[in-house]
């Protein structure tokens, strides 16, 4: 593997202006797949989410997926597009072992959903307009397996396996158009874009969006062109970049990378990159040019796709409210700082509070539990906070407890503790592990006797005018009762005992 | 077992709608009946090669259990369809579980399907034993049956000379009556042109009449199945059977079958307007041939048809934008044999043993010259820059010609020429000659390109060589329903003149055959 040469990012800024454009594959999670009845499921056995369609047998025609159908329109709607009145599914026509058919059924100059846009806000607020140029419907292709090479990729290889299970999974592949005027922020654009796509489809439920698993699988291209001409450099489009991370900085490197051939005076290649993680660099692919010929023409199997108006505004009718717009409203009516809001999104909790805010918890109370209790535990565990096991119910019930004095805060988190030990609800642990605050003035009022006659002096002080001294006793009388005393009841009852109204 | 009291020549002979007929009245059984066709097949298909695979112990055990249903009586043996126990022939093409399907190449020899064609299930529902698979030309690519992998089959009506393809398999076999019944496929002619140089009937219905599903794809937007049979009623009756929508095939229409039967049965073209297409017979047509085309105008206008020209002007640029449009679908459909999933698979001699290499190797060796030169073509007609020029110009042609039979069909109910230019022509005479063998099918592929249904029916013998001559009825698509109303009709009209059937004619391979074992 040969190391390119590259500048420094600040030194690539300071000379080139980079364009991006970016191809976003998301798998849609339909029961079955695109052109057929075989069931869309990750993770089986090679080869046994297959039918005699997906296999590319003789004699089988493909069938159009009407939910896939549904999910693109409603993609091609969050993304602001227009959505074809009627379009055609094409062929791209290659030869590659992991398309049974040798050919990808796919759409070609008809996309189902045109000219969007999509506005992406990078974390200090600003505001950029990604233009969309179409989002339009293919099938996948199977996967390889490599064996016997040290790499893993083809080369070198002594044998492929091929697993068609994902053969005829329905995509959607999201096209940008050529996006300018990034300058520094690009790697930042690039990450907060596929962010937001991975965002929206998650949002309107039509993509599982895990993207380790490949739900969303990102194609970055990249070029540079010197500051102040119009006309764009050659590209390079790195392939599968498949975390938001990765996104970064594979666009990073690459913007340093074909910094440093131009300025070498040499011509960028136009060809595609593979993407290590572990070196966080970008090899050579295959060289591409816009003259590969895949021989396109319209599917004769298929139908056109006819989406009429009100279809369209039927699924207009049910999409989700925007992720973006719901932060902002969310954040308004929660009243939190940008400061809270944002620590809540990036923890992840934003559906939890809401959840909890609507099961009877205050803005303030919920933040307090979701980040101060749980979001460390789900971390500690490794697990999404959501996933923790702790429900908005729970929350709820653990904070109504506090408020009514039944437990302090203190107890609150022991409770927590013991419900995630799956030892039963709130109330059942605090009554097995004996945690209510004691509330019975009786023994209370004993403690408060012992503490004050152990430290007249201060007792004394109280009597005095200074109230503020009542803090030895009150604590001595925690002490007594191992934390378990209501501490405000405490203290008025040693003001009630010694005469003192405040 | 019935006391037979019918011979099993007589059998053989039968129309299928008279044996199902005879079935039904018990007068013979349907194991009877397929045994009847299973022997003729072991007497003459040795001759004519018309089968590349028999099917002998499923048919007999369909037609087993169709004859304990009928012998049960009740309501199993009230709602057995009315052609069930009726043997058919299905052409290679046509996938079917339990039979090995080869499409006529060496690259599916040996390949059996794991599903059943859409049409095959529906020949199970209705309990029709299925005989055996045809032959012909290699991924139905011909119009000769020569270009099978498998040899060529032979014209019943002498040897020496070509059966029409691509289905040449099945109506040779309809027509040596080693079946009553065959299925075909359509798309450029492969039922009707041998149907016409058989002295069978051969439809193609409308495009998306009968579910594709199932049939290894030439060209998808013009590809049909569709019945091949001894008799216009029969193809009625077989095409009621396959046809109506298939929800596994895009293409396949939505609306039910018009009631086809009882239009075979309506006996009349009274007030029928029937167009003669200009650019559709004379110049290029065998004189034999239009001899009997002229005489079929006359039996109509007799029976009260009225009888208009039309003229389709753009029909001459259809075989130029068919040779386009066909490739081009062809290679791709033809894409996925490669050898990497099933069939025939070739490893390169020497070299580096890459993916790339093996599928080349696989597909030198298990595809024909004809096949390879339609994937040449096509591939060439696809590629980048040259799109436009042959691709998107056929499709424009596809258009006109479309507009010309919406006029013509403006001025007539329905269409008539000569199905083929000439009759059989001898075995090996145009092989080398594409162009001249592509010209066979200049008076079919227009319906192909508009989608229409077509009719091939036999007009009789041709003067100067005695041999079979189609005549072609084209209608509106949807309005298959009116080639049976006019093919019956002119049908019964032939047989009145030629005192029986056309078929009654041709030469008896079975006494020939036993005379040439004598002779030995």
């Amino acid at each position: 593997m040969s190391t390119d040469e590259i500048l420094s990012f600040d030194e690539a800024m300071e000379k080139y202006d980079p364009v991006l454009g970016f191809e976003v594959h998301v798998e849609l999670n339909t029961k079955t797949k695109m052109f057929s009845s075989a069931p869309n499921v990750f993770g089986d056995e090679p080869n046994t989410n297959v039918n005699e369609v997906d296999l590319g047998m003789p004699g089988v025609l493909p069938v159009v997926n009407k939910t896939a159908v549904e999910s693109s329109i409603k993609i091609g709607l969050a993304l602001n597009c227009k959505i074809a009145e009627s379009c055609r599914f094409a062929r791209k026509n290659y030869f590659y072992p992991d398309t049974p058919k040798n050919f990808q059924t796919s759409q070609y100059d008809e996309p189902i959903a045109y000219d969007g846009y999509l506005d992406i806000e990078l974390e200090d607020g600003t505001v950029f307009r990604v233009e969309i140029e179409r989002a339009h419907m293919e099938e996948d292709a199977g996967k390889l397996t490599h064996m016997g090479g040290a790499t893993g990729r083809i080369h070198g290889a002594d044998f492929s396996l091929v697993d068609y299970n994902r053969a005829g999974v329905p995509l959607v592949e999201i096209v940008t158009k050529p996006i300018e005027g990034a300058g520094s922020r690009a790697p930042e654009l690039a990450k907060a874009y596929v962010a937001a796509i991975r965002e929206i489809v998650k949002n309107l439920g039509v993509s599982d969006a895990r993207m380790e698993r490949g739900n969303v699988r990102c194609d970055a291209n990249v070029s540079l062109r010197p500051h102040g001409r119009e006309r764009f450099g050659i590209r390079s489009e790195t392939k599968n970049v498949n975390s938001l991370r990765a996104v970064e900085h594979a666009v990073r490197y690459e913007i340093q990378r074909h910094a440093a051939v131009l300025d070498s005076g040499n011509p960028v290649v136009q060809e595609t990159r593979h993407w290590h993680e572990d070196t966080r660099t970008t090899t050579s692919g295959r060289p591409k040019s816009d003259a590969d010929d895949y021989r396109y023409f319209p599917e004769p199997d298929l139908v056109p796709v006819v989406a009429s108006r009100e279809w369209v505004e039927e699924l207009r009718a049910t999409l989700p409210e925007p992720p973006a717009e719901r932060r902002k409203r969310l954040k308004a009516d929660w009243g939190y700082s940008d400061l809270e809001f944002r620590d809540v999104v990036n923890a992840g909790v934003l559906d939890e509070i809401e959840e909890t805010i609507a099961a009877g918890a205050s803005a303030s109370v919920a933040r307090k539990w979701w980040m101060g209790e749980i979001v460390g535990r789900a971390k500690a565990a490794d697990v999404d906070p959501g996933q923790l096991g702790v429900s908005p119910a729970t929350v709820v019930e653990l904070s109504r407890m506090v408020e009514a004095g039944k437990i302090n805060n203190k107890m609150a988190s022991q409770v927590l503790d013991g419900v995630l030990a799956g030892e039963g609800t709130p109330e059942e642990i605090v009554e097995k592990r004996g945690l209510a605050v004691v509330s019975d003035d009786g023994p209370l009022l004993e403690a408060i006797d012992a503490a004050l006659a152990a430290q007249p002096d201060v007792a004394d002080r109280i009597r005095g005018g200074k109230v503020q001294a009542i803090g030895a006793i009150v604590g001595a009388v925690m002490k007594a009762t191992r934390g378990q005393a209501d501490a405000v009841r405490v203290r008025e009852l040693i003001l009630e005992k010694l005469g003192v109204t405040v | 077992m019935t006391e037979q009291n019918i011979s099993a020549d007589t059998l053989i002979r039968l129309s299928a709608a008279q044996l199902a007929e005879k079935l039904r009245a018990g007068e013979v059984t349907a194991v009877e009946a397929t045994q009847a066709y299973l022997d003729r097949i072991a007497a003459v298909d040795g001759k004519v090669n018309a089968f590349l695979h028999i099917n002998a112990e499923e048919a007999l055990a369909v037609a087993a259990e169709v004859d304990a249903i009928r012998a049960a009586g009740g309501a199993e043996a009230e709602a057995l369809h009315f052609l069930a126990g009726v043997p058919i022939a299905v052409k290679d093409l046509i996938v079917t579980i339990g039979q090995p399907t080869t499409a006529g190449s060496k690259i599916l020899e040996g390949w059996h399907s794991p599903y059943d064609a859409t049409v095959v299930e529906r020949l199970r529902a209705a309990k029709m034993p299925i005989l055996g698979k045809t032959n012909l030309d290699e991924f139905a690519m011909g119009s000769s049956t020569e270009h099978s992998a498998y040899g060529p089959t032979r014209n019943p009506w002498d040897l020496d000379r070509i059966p029409g393809g691509s289905g040449g398999g099945s109506a040779a076999a309809v027509a040596a009556f080693e079946a009553p019944l065959a299925l075909g496929t359509d798309t450029g002619g492969s039922i009707r042109q041998p149907g016409a140089v058989t002295g069978t009937v051969g439809v193609k219905p409308t495009y998306g009449s009968v579910s594709r599903y199932g049939a290894i794809a030439m060209a998808s937007s013009l590809d049909q199945i569709g019945p091949v049979t001894r008799t216009v009623l029969d193809s009625a009756l077989l095409h009621q059977v396959i046809g109506g929508h298939d929800p596994r095939d895009s293409t396949s229409l939505p609306d039910p079958l018009a009631d086809l039967v009882a239009a075979a049965k309506t006996g009349s073209v009274e007030g029928l307007r029937i167009g003669i297409i200009k650019e559709l017979h004379g110049e290029g047509y065998q004189a034999g041939v239009e001899n009997r085309f002229n005489d079929a105008l006359a039996l109509l206008k007799d029976a009260g048809a009225e009888i208009v020209e039309v003229s389709c002007p753009n029909f001459q640029y259809a075989l130029g934008a068919y040779y386009l449009i066909m490739p081009s679908e062809a290679s791709s459909n033809l894409a996925k044999f490669d050898g990497v999933r099933y069939g025939l698979r070739v490893l390169p001699e020497e070299g580096p043993m890459t993916i790339e290499r093996v599928m080349g190797a696989t597909r030198a060796a298990g595809f024909g010259d004809e096949v390879k030169r339609r994937i040449i073509l096509g591939t060439y007609a696809l590629s980048a820059g040259y799109y436009d020029a042959y691709y998107g110009s056929a499709q424009k042609v596809r258009t006109l010609v479309q507009r010309d039979f919406e006029a013509a069909f403006a001025q007539a109910d329905v269409l008539i020429s000569p199905t083929a230019p000439t009759t059989a022509f001898p075995l090996g005479e145009k092989l080398d000659d594409p162009l001249a063998m592509y010209l066979n099918d200049v008076a079919t592929i227009p319906a192909n390109l508009a989608g229409v249904p077509g009719l091939s029916l036999p007009g009789g013998l041709a003067d100067e060589d005695g041999l079979p001559v189609g005549i072609q009825l084209l209608a509106p698509a949807r309005e298959d329903a009116r080639l049976y109303r006019v093919g019956a009709v002119l049908e019964s009209l032939l047989e009145a003149k030629w005192g029986g059937p056309l078929l009654a004619q041709a030469p008896d391979l079975a006494a020939e055959s036993l005379e040439t074992q004598e002779a030995k």
